[in-house]
């Protein structure tokens, strides 16, 4: 469907709200698996997906690598699982 | 001929890195459908149909929630709407090509194939075959991403829960919005969809807290927007 627009239907302010759209969606995905157990109630204390994913946002503010990120959030991830 | 060969490769190399993360979140999708109880036949299907992993994976949890058409749909909408804005980035490159073109690489068209044809596009505006990249790229997406979901219909229920593997989800598009992280807007933004979405989950009712959070969201977007260009 995507390009069948003409080249500037969507004007300036358009694209810069667009340029939004998925940093407004994926949070929505995002967050409620990671702060949110199985019966839905906030689940806060020692919850190693937090801790994990908030590894893997410095990892990928820093590096700015995709793969990066998701390995350090996974590994992170299973060393809270398992050894701690 | 070997222009092209040249730009379609350098497409499938681009993408290539980017495909690792994928193949467990296809399994993953792939295990989930069968556990909701589809078929073999429409898990694959929506692999094929949609091709597109947050929706997919959005309407397997709307699905499961007991969410009515409409929501589902809307929902799935409003995850795939981000394909609009790609659609329009592109259009300054792609608009000349012919509608079978455009067909086909809308189609194939996904965040990793977005990601790294965008940066080749910026770079050889000049080459007259520059949508073999994106075609490369994003047949190399849906190869792999088919690939994935039958392993996960097969494999179902062999892997064990421990490791995760839901997790891998969050992650991939955690990773997705790594580029936004550093821009003050964006995270008010993602910060704004996040809380909603939590708050949401159990206090909206129709399992409509991904709409709500995502169009929330999109509101502070457009303030901040308008009042960023006011100041300016």
């Amino acid at each position: 469907m995507i390009f069948l627009l003409k080249e500037d239907i969507l004007n300036y302010k358009m694209k810069k709200i667009l340029s939004y759209v998925p940093s407004a969606i994926f949070p929505a995905i995002i967050f409620p698996p990671i702060f949110l157990d199985s019966s839905g109630s906030l689940d806060l204390e020692n919850n190693p997906k937090i801790l994990a994913a908030i590894f893997a946002i410095l990892v990928g503010y820093l590096s700015k690598n995709i793969i990066a990120t998701i390995f350090a959030g996974l590994t992170s991830y299973w060393f809270l699982i398992f050894v701690v | 001929m070997n222009d092209r060969l040249k730009t379609l490769s350098r497409g499938i190399i681009d993408v290539s890195p980017l495909m690792i993360p994928v193949v467990p979140f296809g399994i993953i999708f792939g295990i989930i459908g069968m556990e909701l109880g589809l078929s073999a036949y429409m898990t694959f299907g929506m692999s094929i149909i949609i091709f597109g992993g947050a929706s997919q994976i959005v309407l397997l949890q709307l699905f499961s929630g007991g969410a009515s058409s409409l929501v589902t749909i809307t929902s799935v909408g409003a995850v795939n709407s981000r394909h609009l804005l790609y659609g329009a980035v592109f259009s300054e490159y792609l608009s000349h090509l012919k509608l079978t073109w455009k067909l086909i690489l809308s189609y194939v068209l996904i965040d990793q194939a977005f990601a790294v044809s965008n940066t080749y596009f910026k770079k050889n505006k000049n080459n007259k075959f520059k949508h073999y990249h994106l075609l490369g790229a994003g047949f190399t997406c849906w190869t792999v991403w088919q690939i994935s979901t039958v392993l996960g219909i097969v494999l179902g229920s062999v892997i064990p829960e421990e490791l995760g593997l839901s997790f891998t989800i969050s992650l991939t598009f955690l990773a997705l919005l790594i580029n936004d992280f550093r821009k003050f807007k964006n995270i008010v933004v993602m910060l704004v969809s996040g809380v909603v979405a939590t708050i949401g989950y159990n206090t909206i009712p129709l399992q409509a807290y991904i709409i709500v959070a995502a169009l929330s969201a999109l509101l502070v977007a457009t303030l901040l927007t308008l009042i960023n260009l006011k100041q300016k």
